[in-house]
């Protein structure tokens, strides 16, 4: 496998602000999910991947934007989900990262268990200018 | 204001979701019925999640409360019809759904609720034969 940087073939990007806006931010997902061919299981990570992310970023970020890019590399094709927002960020993300740590009254899986359904998982934040998150689901990954 | 119908069949509680939940509305669902389990003193309820594609765990937190407040009020929960692909994501994800019977249709999903209700009628029985022989001694 080449490990040359993947292309993107097209941008696309949504605002969230509210609860409502998590179903139709879903299915645009989803829409660029089927384009490109991605399995039913594949989809499913990843639209409950997102779906975890962006409600953290509406529950502990106030909203943001998410940019929706279509990767290719080599043979493979895949979507990669930049959500920003300028929230409080992370003071330590390695306890984000842990599985059952919350803040809130959920039960800590959001964070830890999106990076186990995607490919790809990065995770910048700085308190007081707001958290980014990359992820990648890769269409045969 | 969307709502999700809940439908009464006897000492049951059916209720079909046919759309990707948003978190107001799965919140008015849960709060429905259980409400509903106390007006109709209803001993199962039946979740069937067939055409939903995506259980994150915002939505298995309010199917496991479910399963817990409708318990508290004596009634029992099984979800039935979930799509491969959700339950090999659930379980990626790392949510266990404790405490939530699950049954792979509709149909299988009665027969669990009804076995349920029966074995609860033989155990109140078997209390009452006690009984007696209590009272003849």
């Amino acid at each position: 496998m080449t490990t040359t940087a993947p292309i993107v073939l097209n941008r696309d990007s949504i605002t969230v602000s509210r609860e409502t806006d998590v179903v139709p931010f879903r299915s645009r997902v989803k829409e660029h999910a089927v384009k490109i061919g991605m399995s039913l299981l594949n989809q499913t990570k990843l639209i409950t991947g997102a779906s975890e992310l962006v409600r953290n970023m509406l529950k502990y970020g106030n909203g943001g934007i998410v940019k929706i890019e279509v990767l290719s590399r080599g043979r493979d094709s895949g979507i990669r989900l930049i959500f920003e927002d300028k929230g409080p960020g992370i003071p330590d993300i390695n306890k984000a990262m842990t599985d059952g740590f919350t803040t809130g009254k959920s039960m800590g899986l959001g964070l830890p268990g999106t990076k186990r359904l995607m490919n790809e998982f990065n995770i910048q934040s700085e308190v007081g200018v707001g958290t980014t998150v990359t992820v990648i689901k890769w269409k045969n990954g | 204001m969307e709502k999700i119908p809940i439908l009464r069949m006897g000492h049951f509680l059916l209720v079909t979701i046919q759309v990707d939940l948003y978190d107001q509305l799965a919140e008015n669902l849960e709060a429905d019925l259980v409400s509903m389990v106390s007006k109709t003193n209803a001993k199962g309820v039946l979740i069937d999640v067939s055409s939903v594609s995506i259980i994150d765990s915002f939505m298995g937190r309010i199917l496991g409360n479910i399963a817990t407040m409708s318990k508290i009020m004596d009634a029992d929960t099984v979800v039935v019809g979930m799509q491969p692909a959700v339950a090999i994501t659930l379980v990626e994800l790392g949510l266990p759904l404790k405490g939530v019977y699950t049954a792979l249709n509709v149909e299988r999903g009665m027969q669990l609720l009804r076995s349920k209700i029966l074995l609860e009628e033989e155990d109140e029985e078997e209390e009452y034969d006690n009984d007696g022989a209590d009272s003849i001694e």
